[in-house]
Protein backbone atom coordinates (compact mmCIF):
# COMPACT_ATOMS: atom_id res chain seq x y z
CA UNK A 1 0.00 0.00 0.00
CA UNK A 2 1.63 3.03 -1.15
CA UNK A 3 1.95 6.21 1.65
CA UNK A 4 -0.92 8.84 1.53
CA UNK A 5 -0.05 12.16 3.16
CA UNK A 6 -2.64 13.00 5.48
CA UNK A 7 -3.51 17.19 5.79
CA UNK A 8 -4.38 18.66 9.14
CA UNK A 9 -8.04 18.81 10.04
CA UNK A 10 -9.29 22.07 10.05
CA UNK A 11 -12.30 22.99 12.88
CA UNK A 12 -14.22 25.11 14.06
CA UNK A 13 -15.11 26.30 17.74
CA UNK A 14 -18.10 28.35 17.71
CA UNK A 15 -19.76 30.94 17.45
CA UNK A 16 -22.35 29.01 19.19
CA UNK A 17 -20.33 26.64 21.36
CA UNK A 18 -20.84 27.27 24.99
CA UNK A 19 -17.06 27.34 26.28
CA UNK A 20 -16.76 30.02 23.19
CA UNK A 21 -17.98 32.53 25.90
CA UNK A 22 -20.62 34.26 23.42
CA UNK A 23 -19.64 34.95 20.06
CA UNK A 24 -16.36 34.15 19.64
CA UNK A 25 -15.11 31.60 16.49
CA UNK A 26 -12.17 30.21 16.46
CA UNK A 27 -10.93 27.93 13.09
CA UNK A 28 -8.69 25.46 14.63
CA UNK A 29 -5.79 23.50 12.61
CA UNK A 30 -5.22 20.64 13.74
CA UNK A 31 -3.11 17.83 14.08
CA UNK A 32 -4.08 14.86 15.86
CA UNK A 33 -5.43 16.37 19.28
CA UNK A 34 -2.84 19.24 19.33
CA UNK A 35 -3.36 22.60 17.91
CA UNK A 36 -1.09 24.04 15.17
CA UNK A 37 -3.18 27.12 14.59
CA UNK A 38 -5.67 29.54 16.47
CA UNK A 39 -7.40 31.89 14.25
CA UNK A 40 -10.48 33.82 15.81
CA UNK A 41 -12.77 35.00 13.91
CA UNK A 42 -14.33 38.25 15.77
CA UNK A 43 -16.97 40.79 14.26
CA UNK A 44 -19.60 38.94 14.98
CA UNK A 45 -21.13 41.40 17.47
CA UNK A 46 -20.05 44.11 16.04
CA UNK A 47 -22.59 47.29 16.52
CA UNK A 48 -20.45 50.15 15.45
CA UNK A 49 -20.54 51.47 19.01
CA UNK A 50 -17.62 53.91 18.43
CA UNK A 51 -19.33 55.30 14.97
CA UNK A 52 -22.49 55.33 16.69
CA UNK A 53 -20.94 57.59 19.92
CA UNK A 54 -20.05 60.48 16.90
CA UNK A 55 -23.49 60.83 16.25
CA UNK A 56 -24.27 61.27 19.77
CA UNK A 57 -24.76 63.54 22.64
CA UNK A 58 -22.25 62.89 25.44
CA UNK A 59 -24.87 61.86 27.61
CA UNK A 60 -26.70 59.52 24.77
CA UNK A 61 -23.36 58.15 24.82
CA UNK A 62 -23.29 56.70 28.40
CA UNK A 63 -25.70 53.68 27.26
CA UNK A 64 -23.32 52.67 24.61
CA UNK A 65 -21.06 51.72 27.29
CA UNK A 66 -22.86 49.71 29.40
CA UNK A 67 -23.28 47.63 26.32
CA UNK A 68 -19.72 46.95 25.68
CA UNK A 69 -18.46 44.63 28.48
CA UNK A 70 -22.03 43.30 29.69
CA UNK A 71 -20.68 41.80 32.55
CA UNK A 72 -19.74 45.27 34.52
CA UNK A 73 -21.37 47.82 32.93
CA UNK A 74 -20.54 50.43 35.43
CA UNK A 75 -16.80 50.30 35.16
CA UNK A 76 -16.90 51.02 31.42
CA UNK A 77 -19.54 54.32 32.32
CA UNK A 78 -16.74 55.35 34.61
CA UNK A 79 -13.87 55.66 31.72
CA UNK A 80 -16.12 57.72 29.70
CA UNK A 81 -17.26 59.61 32.37
CA UNK A 82 -13.75 60.71 33.42
CA UNK A 83 -12.46 61.12 29.98
CA UNK A 84 -15.37 64.02 29.16
CA UNK A 85 -14.70 65.40 33.04
CA UNK A 86 -11.33 65.72 32.17
CA UNK A 87 -11.91 67.53 29.07
CA UNK A 88 -14.46 69.73 30.39
CA UNK A 89 -11.96 70.00 33.70
CA UNK A 90 -14.32 69.31 36.04
CA UNK A 91 -14.18 66.81 38.97
CA UNK A 92 -17.21 64.89 40.33
CA UNK A 93 -17.89 65.65 44.15
CA UNK A 94 -16.36 63.44 46.96
CA UNK A 95 -19.79 61.91 47.50
CA UNK A 96 -19.76 60.85 44.03
CA UNK A 97 -16.54 59.42 43.87
CA UNK A 98 -16.54 57.28 46.64
CA UNK A 99 -20.19 55.79 45.31
CA UNK A 100 -18.36 54.91 42.07
CA UNK A 101 -15.65 53.59 43.89
CA UNK A 102 -17.70 51.59 45.54
CA UNK A 103 -19.98 50.15 42.58
CA UNK A 104 -16.34 49.36 40.17
CA UNK A 105 -15.39 47.56 43.09
CA UNK A 106 -18.63 45.41 43.72
CA UNK A 107 -18.83 45.18 39.66
CA UNK A 108 -14.96 44.04 40.25
CA UNK A 109 -16.22 41.32 42.22
CA UNK A 110 -19.45 40.62 39.99
CA UNK A 111 -16.54 39.85 36.90
CA UNK A 112 -14.51 37.56 38.92
CA UNK A 113 -17.23 35.66 40.33
CA UNK A 114 -18.56 35.34 36.44
CA UNK A 115 -15.31 34.30 35.06
CA UNK A 116 -13.86 32.10 38.30
CA UNK A 117 -16.71 30.00 38.41
CA UNK A 118 -17.40 29.74 34.38
CA UNK A 119 -13.91 29.11 34.32
CA UNK A 120 -14.19 26.02 36.70
CA UNK A 121 -17.44 25.16 34.82
CA UNK A 122 -15.34 24.49 31.34
CA UNK A 123 -12.96 22.53 32.89
CA UNK A 124 -15.95 19.95 34.74
CA UNK A 125 -16.84 21.38 38.04
CA UNK A 126 -20.33 22.34 38.06
CA UNK A 127 -20.96 23.28 41.58
CA UNK A 128 -19.23 26.67 42.52
CA UNK A 129 -21.47 28.15 39.75
CA UNK A 130 -24.50 28.30 41.50
CA UNK A 131 -22.73 29.45 44.32
CA UNK A 132 -21.13 32.17 42.14
CA UNK A 133 -24.28 32.74 40.56
CA UNK A 134 -26.34 33.33 43.62
CA UNK A 135 -24.11 36.40 44.91
CA UNK A 136 -24.62 37.41 40.93
CA UNK A 137 -27.75 37.78 41.60
CA UNK A 138 -27.36 39.67 45.19
CA UNK A 139 -25.35 41.95 43.18
CA UNK A 140 -27.92 42.80 40.12
CA UNK A 141 -30.22 43.57 42.80
CA UNK A 142 -27.86 46.34 44.41
CA UNK A 143 -27.09 47.72 40.79
CA UNK A 144 -31.09 47.83 40.29
CA UNK A 145 -31.35 49.65 43.41
CA UNK A 146 -28.63 52.22 42.46
CA UNK A 147 -29.75 52.48 38.86
CA UNK A 148 -33.14 50.92 38.21
CA UNK A 149 -31.50 48.01 35.92
CA UNK A 150 -29.84 45.18 36.88
CA UNK A 151 -27.60 45.45 34.14
CA UNK A 152 -27.54 48.15 31.36
CA UNK A 153 -27.04 50.84 34.43
CA UNK A 154 -26.70 54.07 32.65
CA UNK A 155 -25.87 55.26 36.33
CA UNK A 156 -22.39 57.11 36.34
CA UNK A 157 -22.80 60.08 34.00
CA UNK A 158 -20.31 62.70 33.08
CA UNK A 159 -20.10 64.59 36.62
CA UNK A 160 -21.33 62.30 38.99
CA UNK A 161 -23.68 59.70 39.44
CA UNK A 162 -27.21 59.26 38.25
CA UNK A 163 -28.62 59.55 41.81
CA UNK A 164 -27.93 59.39 45.40
CA UNK A 165 -28.02 55.68 47.06
CA UNK A 166 -30.76 55.38 49.69
CA UNK A 167 -29.65 54.37 53.52
CA UNK A 168 -30.84 51.15 53.51
CA UNK A 169 -28.96 49.88 49.77
CA UNK A 170 -25.68 51.10 51.69
CA UNK A 171 -26.85 49.52 54.83
CA UNK A 172 -27.76 45.91 52.79
CA UNK A 173 -24.35 46.42 50.86
CA UNK A 174 -22.25 46.25 54.17
CA UNK A 175 -24.27 43.20 55.24
CA UNK A 176 -23.42 41.43 52.35
CA UNK A 177 -19.96 42.68 52.15
CA UNK A 178 -19.37 41.09 55.54
CA UNK A 179 -21.17 37.66 54.58
CA UNK A 180 -19.72 37.18 51.10
CA UNK A 181 -15.47 35.90 51.90
CA UNK A 182 -17.36 32.85 53.20
CA UNK A 183 -18.49 32.18 50.02
CA UNK A 184 -15.01 32.51 48.87
CA UNK A 185 -13.32 30.58 50.92
CA UNK A 186 -16.27 27.92 49.99
CA UNK A 187 -14.88 27.86 46.57
CA UNK A 188 -11.34 27.87 47.45
CA UNK A 189 -12.03 25.22 49.87
CA UNK A 190 -13.59 23.43 46.95
CA UNK A 191 -11.43 24.10 44.10
CA UNK A 192 -8.19 25.72 44.92
CA UNK A 193 -6.42 22.62 46.02
CA UNK A 194 -8.67 20.37 43.92
CA UNK A 195 -5.85 17.93 41.64
CA UNK A 196 -8.59 17.80 38.81
CA UNK A 197 -8.71 21.90 38.25
CA UNK A 198 -4.93 21.76 38.50
CA UNK A 199 -4.07 19.64 36.20
CA UNK A 200 -6.29 21.32 33.97
CA UNK A 201 -5.00 24.93 34.46
CA UNK A 202 -1.49 24.17 36.04
CA UNK A 203 1.08 25.34 33.35
CA UNK A 204 -1.67 26.24 30.70
CA UNK A 205 -1.57 29.06 28.94
CA UNK A 206 2.26 30.15 30.91
CA UNK A 207 3.47 33.77 29.87
CA UNK A 208 6.47 35.53 31.08
CA UNK A 209 6.72 39.13 31.71
CA UNK A 210 7.63 40.06 28.77
CA UNK A 211 5.69 38.43 26.26
CA UNK A 212 2.43 39.63 28.19
CA UNK A 213 3.75 43.16 27.60
CA UNK A 214 4.36 42.61 24.06
CA UNK A 215 1.16 41.26 23.31
CA UNK A 216 -0.55 43.82 25.41
CA UNK A 217 -1.47 42.23 28.56
CA UNK A 218 -3.37 44.46 31.48
CA UNK A 219 -5.34 43.64 34.87
CA UNK A 220 -5.49 40.00 36.27
CA UNK A 221 -3.23 38.57 33.23
CA UNK A 222 -0.51 40.93 33.40
CA UNK A 223 -0.53 40.37 37.45
CA UNK A 224 -0.72 37.04 37.02
CA UNK A 225 3.27 36.96 35.30
CA UNK A 226 4.46 38.71 37.79
CA UNK A 227 4.10 42.28 36.99
CA UNK A 228 2.32 44.37 39.76
CA UNK A 229 0.88 46.96 37.37
CA UNK A 230 -2.30 47.99 38.67
CA UNK A 231 -4.32 51.13 37.28
CA UNK A 232 -5.57 52.33 40.95
CA UNK A 233 -2.08 52.31 42.34
CA UNK A 234 0.02 53.09 39.52
CA UNK A 235 -2.12 56.12 37.96
CA UNK A 236 -4.60 56.68 40.80
CA UNK A 237 -8.03 58.08 39.66
CA UNK A 238 -10.98 58.93 41.81
CA UNK A 239 -10.43 58.47 45.93
CA UNK A 240 -8.40 55.26 44.97
CA UNK A 241 -4.98 56.49 46.21
CA UNK A 242 -6.62 57.51 50.09
CA UNK A 243 -7.41 53.33 49.98
CA UNK A 244 -5.97 50.79 51.21
CA UNK A 245 -5.82 47.56 49.53
CA UNK A 246 -2.66 45.20 48.12
CA UNK A 247 -2.15 44.41 44.15
CA UNK A 248 -2.09 40.22 44.16
CA UNK A 249 0.46 38.84 41.72
CA UNK A 250 1.57 35.69 40.52
CA UNK A 251 4.23 34.55 38.81
CA UNK A 252 3.94 32.26 36.11
CA UNK A 253 1.47 33.67 34.73
CA UNK A 254 -0.65 30.27 33.77
CA UNK A 255 -4.24 29.72 33.87
CA UNK A 256 -4.26 28.69 37.42
CA UNK A 257 -2.04 31.91 38.82
CA UNK A 258 -5.04 34.01 37.15
CA UNK A 259 -7.59 32.14 38.95
CA UNK A 260 -5.67 33.22 42.12
CA UNK A 261 -4.79 36.54 41.24
CA UNK A 262 -8.67 37.39 40.64
CA UNK A 263 -9.72 35.10 43.86
CA UNK A 264 -7.14 37.26 45.95
CA UNK A 265 -9.11 40.66 43.95
CA UNK A 266 -11.59 39.54 44.95
CA UNK A 267 -11.05 39.61 48.75
CA UNK A 268 -9.09 43.08 48.24
CA UNK A 269 -12.66 44.33 46.41
CA UNK A 270 -14.42 43.29 49.55
CA UNK A 271 -11.84 45.36 51.82
CA UNK A 272 -12.11 48.45 49.21
CA UNK A 273 -16.02 48.43 50.13
CA UNK A 274 -15.87 48.22 53.28
CA UNK A 275 -13.70 51.70 53.57
CA UNK A 276 -15.86 53.26 51.09
CA UNK A 277 -18.83 52.42 52.99
CA UNK A 278 -17.10 53.41 56.25
CA UNK A 279 -15.71 56.85 54.56
CA UNK A 280 -19.05 57.72 52.95
CA UNK A 281 -19.02 61.42 53.03
CA UNK A 282 -22.32 63.30 52.57
CA UNK A 283 -22.70 65.92 49.81
CA UNK A 284 -23.98 66.79 46.36
CA UNK A 285 -23.42 63.41 44.02
CA UNK A 286 -23.25 65.72 40.69
CA UNK A 287 -21.42 68.50 39.61
CA UNK A 288 -23.55 71.66 40.77
CA UNK A 289 -23.30 73.14 37.69
CA UNK A 290 -26.43 73.19 35.76
CA UNK A 291 -24.96 73.95 32.50
CA UNK A 292 -23.45 70.38 32.83
CA UNK A 293 -25.28 68.26 35.14
CA UNK A 294 -29.28 68.66 35.22
CA UNK A 295 -30.99 70.53 37.93
CA UNK A 296 -33.26 68.34 40.95
CA UNK A 297 -36.88 68.19 39.70
CA UNK A 298 -38.05 70.92 42.51
CA UNK A 299 -35.75 73.40 41.54
CA UNK A 300 -36.75 72.58 37.60
CA UNK A 301 -40.66 73.20 38.81
CA UNK A 302 -40.15 76.53 40.56
CA UNK A 303 -36.87 78.35 38.91
CA UNK A 304 -37.68 79.65 35.38
CA UNK A 305 -33.40 79.59 35.16
CA UNK A 306 -33.67 75.69 35.92
CA UNK A 307 -36.58 75.00 33.49
CA UNK A 308 -34.14 76.38 31.16
CA UNK A 309 -30.91 74.07 31.93
CA UNK A 310 -33.50 71.24 31.88
CA UNK A 311 -34.82 71.89 28.50
CA UNK A 312 -30.99 72.64 27.15
CA UNK A 313 -29.35 69.88 28.73
CA UNK A 314 -31.69 67.03 27.37
CA UNK A 315 -31.93 68.27 24.10
CA UNK A 316 -29.07 69.82 22.79
CA UNK A 317 -26.28 68.49 25.56
CA UNK A 318 -23.58 70.24 26.93
CA UNK A 319 -20.96 71.98 24.88
CA UNK A 320 -17.44 70.71 25.59
CA UNK A 321 -14.19 72.53 25.16
CA UNK A 322 -11.90 71.30 21.64
CA UNK A 323 -9.17 68.69 22.76
CA UNK A 324 -8.29 65.21 23.09
CA UNK A 325 -7.93 62.67 25.93
CA UNK A 326 -7.24 59.40 26.96
CA UNK A 327 -8.57 58.35 30.57
CA UNK A 328 -8.27 54.85 31.52
CA UNK A 329 -9.65 52.56 34.17
CA UNK A 330 -8.82 49.57 35.80
CA UNK A 331 -11.53 47.53 34.89
CA UNK A 332 -11.67 44.00 36.10
CA UNK A 333 -10.55 42.65 33.04
CA UNK A 334 -7.21 44.72 32.44
CA UNK A 335 -7.21 48.50 31.16
CA UNK A 336 -10.61 49.82 29.85
CA UNK A 337 -8.99 53.30 28.01
CA UNK A 338 -11.41 55.44 26.39
CA UNK A 339 -9.60 58.10 23.94
CA UNK A 340 -11.74 61.07 23.37
CA UNK A 341 -11.67 64.12 20.67
CA UNK A 342 -13.83 66.50 21.18
CA UNK A 343 -14.17 69.83 18.89
CA UNK A 344 -15.89 71.78 20.78
CA UNK A 345 -19.56 70.91 20.11
CA UNK A 346 -22.19 68.80 21.83
CA UNK A 347 -20.43 65.50 20.72
CA UNK A 348 -17.65 63.51 20.03
CA UNK A 349 -15.41 63.88 17.40
CA UNK A 350 -13.98 60.57 18.06
CA UNK A 351 -14.06 58.35 20.54
CA UNK A 352 -12.03 55.05 20.63
CA UNK A 353 -12.20 52.45 23.00
CA UNK A 354 -9.35 50.48 24.21
CA UNK A 355 -10.81 47.20 25.55
CA UNK A 356 -8.63 44.92 27.34
CA UNK A 357 -10.30 41.52 25.63
CA UNK A 358 -8.73 42.58 22.53
CA UNK A 359 -5.33 42.46 23.51
CA UNK A 360 -5.57 39.36 25.40
CA UNK A 361 -7.47 37.54 22.36
CA UNK A 362 -4.52 38.35 20.11
CA UNK A 363 -2.10 36.48 22.51
CA UNK A 364 -4.70 33.30 22.08
CA UNK A 365 -2.50 31.25 19.24
CA UNK A 366 0.51 32.19 20.58
CA UNK A 367 -0.49 30.34 24.03
CA UNK A 368 -2.73 28.00 22.42
CA UNK A 369 -0.18 26.63 19.99
CA UNK A 370 1.28 23.15 20.11
CA UNK A 371 -1.23 22.36 23.32
CA UNK A 372 -4.20 20.03 23.54
CA UNK A 373 -7.38 20.71 22.31
CA UNK A 374 -9.01 20.84 25.81
CA UNK A 375 -5.97 23.46 26.67
CA UNK A 376 -7.82 26.22 24.56
CA UNK A 377 -10.82 25.88 26.04
CA UNK A 378 -9.12 26.98 29.44
CA UNK A 379 -7.61 29.41 27.68
CA UNK A 380 -10.35 31.24 26.68
CA UNK A 381 -11.83 31.10 30.35
CA UNK A 382 -9.07 32.48 31.91
CA UNK A 383 -8.57 35.21 29.15
CA UNK A 384 -11.51 36.47 30.54
CA UNK A 385 -12.73 37.29 27.07
CA UNK A 386 -16.59 39.17 26.43
CA UNK A 387 -17.00 39.66 23.32
CA UNK A 388 -19.34 43.22 23.70
CA UNK A 389 -16.00 44.61 24.27
CA UNK A 390 -13.77 43.01 21.58
CA UNK A 391 -16.26 43.43 18.62
CA UNK A 392 -17.31 46.81 20.30
CA UNK B 1 5.43 21.19 51.50
CA UNK B 2 8.02 18.19 52.42
CA UNK B 3 7.56 15.19 49.57
CA UNK B 4 6.17 12.90 52.40
CA UNK B 5 3.60 15.46 53.81
CA UNK B 6 2.56 16.26 49.58
CA UNK B 7 2.36 12.28 49.01
CA UNK B 8 0.44 11.21 52.27
CA UNK B 9 -2.06 14.23 50.80
CA UNK B 10 -2.07 12.59 47.62
CA UNK B 11 -2.38 9.13 48.77
CA UNK B 12 -5.47 10.19 50.97
CA UNK B 13 -7.52 12.69 48.36
CA UNK B 14 -7.75 15.03 51.58
CA UNK B 15 -8.48 18.02 49.48
CA UNK B 16 -11.05 15.70 47.22
CA UNK B 17 -12.71 14.88 50.75
CA UNK B 18 -12.43 18.26 52.10
CA UNK B 19 -14.31 19.61 48.98
CA UNK B 20 -17.16 16.89 49.44
CA UNK B 21 -17.65 18.46 53.21
CA UNK B 22 -18.42 21.54 51.82
CA UNK B 23 -20.48 20.22 49.45
CA UNK B 24 -22.20 18.19 51.84
CA UNK B 25 -22.40 21.37 54.30
CA UNK B 26 -24.59 23.01 51.48
CA UNK B 27 -27.01 20.22 51.13
CA UNK B 28 -28.27 22.32 54.49
CA UNK B 29 -28.31 25.42 53.40
CA UNK B 30 -31.80 27.44 51.98
CA UNK B 31 -32.55 26.99 48.63
CA UNK B 32 -32.44 30.65 46.14
CA UNK B 33 -34.29 29.50 43.66
CA UNK B 34 -37.88 31.25 43.29
CA UNK B 35 -40.58 29.80 42.12
CA UNK B 36 -40.94 32.21 39.01
CA UNK B 37 -44.39 32.98 37.99
CA UNK B 38 -45.97 32.67 41.57
CA UNK B 39 -42.74 34.33 43.41
CA UNK B 40 -40.85 37.11 41.80
CA UNK B 41 -37.62 38.55 42.69
CA UNK B 42 -37.26 42.23 44.63
CA UNK B 43 -37.67 45.46 42.61
CA UNK B 44 -37.22 48.50 43.91
CA UNK B 45 -38.68 52.32 43.08
CA UNK B 46 -36.15 52.65 40.15
CA UNK B 47 -36.95 50.01 38.39
CA UNK B 48 -37.30 50.64 35.09
CA UNK B 49 -39.25 48.45 33.24
CA UNK B 50 -42.50 49.02 30.54
CA UNK B 51 -43.15 52.48 29.47
CA UNK B 52 -46.78 53.97 30.35
CA UNK B 53 -48.78 57.33 30.05
CA UNK B 54 -49.84 59.08 32.96
CA UNK B 55 -52.61 61.42 33.46
CA UNK B 56 -53.78 63.80 36.12
CA UNK B 57 -56.04 62.62 38.89
CA UNK B 58 -58.75 64.66 36.81
CA UNK B 59 -58.25 62.53 33.95
CA UNK B 60 -56.76 64.99 31.19
CA UNK B 61 -53.19 63.92 29.80
CA UNK B 62 -50.27 64.73 31.64
CA UNK B 63 -47.82 64.76 28.19
CA UNK B 64 -48.03 68.40 26.32
CA UNK B 65 -46.09 67.01 23.43
CA UNK B 66 -42.28 69.16 24.50
CA UNK B 67 -40.55 66.58 22.50
CA UNK B 68 -37.71 66.27 25.17
CA UNK B 69 -38.05 62.55 25.51
CA UNK B 70 -38.32 61.52 21.60
CA UNK B 71 -34.82 64.21 21.79
CA UNK B 72 -33.08 62.55 24.30
CA UNK B 73 -33.81 58.81 23.40
CA UNK B 74 -30.31 57.41 22.77
CA UNK B 75 -31.99 55.02 20.16
CA UNK B 76 -34.55 56.83 18.49
CA UNK B 77 -37.69 55.28 19.65
CA UNK B 78 -40.01 57.72 20.06
CA UNK B 79 -42.03 59.23 17.81
CA UNK B 80 -44.01 62.14 18.66
CA UNK B 81 -46.51 64.61 16.58
CA UNK B 82 -48.74 66.98 18.01
CA UNK B 83 -51.34 69.76 16.66
CA UNK B 84 -53.36 72.21 18.83
CA UNK B 85 -56.53 70.62 20.14
CA UNK B 86 -60.04 72.13 19.79
CA UNK B 87 -59.70 74.02 23.06
CA UNK B 88 -55.75 75.29 22.52
CA UNK B 89 -53.94 73.18 24.27
CA UNK B 90 -50.81 71.75 22.84
CA UNK B 91 -51.12 67.62 23.06
CA UNK B 92 -49.79 64.84 21.11
CA UNK B 93 -51.92 63.80 17.89
CA UNK B 94 -49.49 60.58 17.63
CA UNK B 95 -47.23 58.76 20.70
CA UNK B 96 -45.49 56.05 19.35
CA UNK B 97 -42.65 53.90 20.95
CA UNK B 98 -40.89 51.21 19.25
CA UNK B 99 -39.93 48.64 22.25
CA UNK B 100 -37.77 46.81 20.24
CA UNK B 101 -35.62 49.36 19.96
CA UNK B 102 -35.82 50.90 23.48
CA UNK B 103 -32.56 50.50 24.95
CA UNK B 104 -34.72 51.00 28.69
CA UNK B 105 -31.84 53.79 29.97
CA UNK B 106 -34.62 55.49 31.28
CA UNK B 107 -33.82 58.88 29.87
CA UNK B 108 -36.89 59.69 28.56
CA UNK B 109 -38.51 59.78 32.34
CA UNK B 110 -35.30 61.63 33.30
CA UNK B 111 -36.25 64.43 30.82
CA UNK B 112 -39.86 64.60 31.19
CA UNK B 113 -40.93 67.99 32.62
CA UNK B 114 -44.60 66.64 33.71
CA UNK B 115 -43.80 63.06 34.70
CA UNK B 116 -45.69 61.82 32.01
CA UNK B 117 -43.75 59.20 30.41
CA UNK B 118 -42.22 57.09 32.59
CA UNK B 119 -41.01 53.37 32.82
CA UNK B 120 -42.98 51.19 35.22
CA UNK B 121 -42.22 48.08 37.24
CA UNK B 122 -44.17 45.83 34.33
CA UNK B 123 -41.29 43.10 33.32
CA UNK B 124 -43.57 41.11 32.08
CA UNK B 125 -44.92 41.99 28.44
CA UNK B 126 -43.78 39.35 25.88
CA UNK B 127 -45.60 39.02 22.78
CA UNK B 128 -46.27 36.50 20.30
CA UNK B 129 -45.27 39.11 17.25
CA UNK B 130 -43.02 41.87 16.93
CA UNK B 131 -46.07 44.35 15.62
CA UNK B 132 -47.84 43.88 19.37
CA UNK B 133 -44.37 45.83 20.75
CA UNK B 134 -44.71 48.81 18.23
CA UNK B 135 -46.63 50.44 21.08
CA UNK B 136 -48.84 53.36 20.18
CA UNK B 137 -50.17 56.26 22.45
CA UNK B 138 -53.56 54.65 23.42
CA UNK B 139 -51.51 50.99 24.34
CA UNK B 140 -49.47 53.50 26.30
CA UNK B 141 -52.45 55.38 27.97
CA UNK B 142 -53.65 51.69 29.09
CA UNK B 143 -50.79 51.24 30.45
CA UNK B 144 -51.05 54.02 32.73
CA UNK B 145 -53.86 53.30 33.81
CA UNK B 146 -53.75 49.96 34.66
CA UNK B 147 -50.18 50.44 36.96
CA UNK B 148 -51.15 54.42 38.08
CA UNK B 149 -51.21 53.29 41.96
CA UNK B 150 -47.71 51.81 41.99
CA UNK B 151 -46.05 54.19 39.37
CA UNK B 152 -47.22 56.85 41.99
CA UNK B 153 -46.01 55.16 44.93
CA UNK B 154 -42.51 54.54 43.11
CA UNK B 155 -42.41 58.49 42.11
CA UNK B 156 -43.12 59.54 45.43
CA UNK B 157 -40.79 57.50 47.68
CA UNK B 158 -38.07 58.25 44.82
CA UNK B 159 -38.62 62.39 44.82
CA UNK B 160 -35.93 62.66 47.86
CA UNK B 161 -33.46 61.44 44.91
CA UNK B 162 -34.65 63.09 41.65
Amino acid sequence: MSETRIKNMTINLGPQHPAAHGVLRLVLEMDGEVVERVDPHIGLLHRGTEKLIEHKTYLQAVPYFDRLDYVVPMNQEHAFALAVERLLGIEAPLRAQYIRVLYSEIGRISNHLLNICVMILDVGAFTPYFWGFEEREIIMEFYERASGARMHAAYFRPGGVASDLPPDLLRDIGEWNKRFPKVIDDIEGLITENRVFKQRTVDIGSTSPAEAFDWGFSGPMLRATGVAWDLRRNQPYEVYDELEFSIPVGTTGDGYERYLVRMAEMRESVKIIDQCLARLPDGPVKVVDNKISPPSRSQMKNSMEALIHHFKLYTEGYHVPAGETYAAVEAPKGEFGVYLVSDGSNKPYRCKIRSPGFAHLQALEYVSRNRMLADVVVNIASMDIVFGEIDR
Amino acid sequence: MSLIEQATKSLFLSELIKGMGITFRHMFSPTATVNYPYEKGPISARFRGEHALRRYPNGEERCIACKLCEAVCPAQAITIEAEPRSDGSRRTTRYDIDMVKCIYCGFCQEACPVDAIVEGPNFEYATESREELLYNKQKLLDNGERWESEIAANLASEAPYR
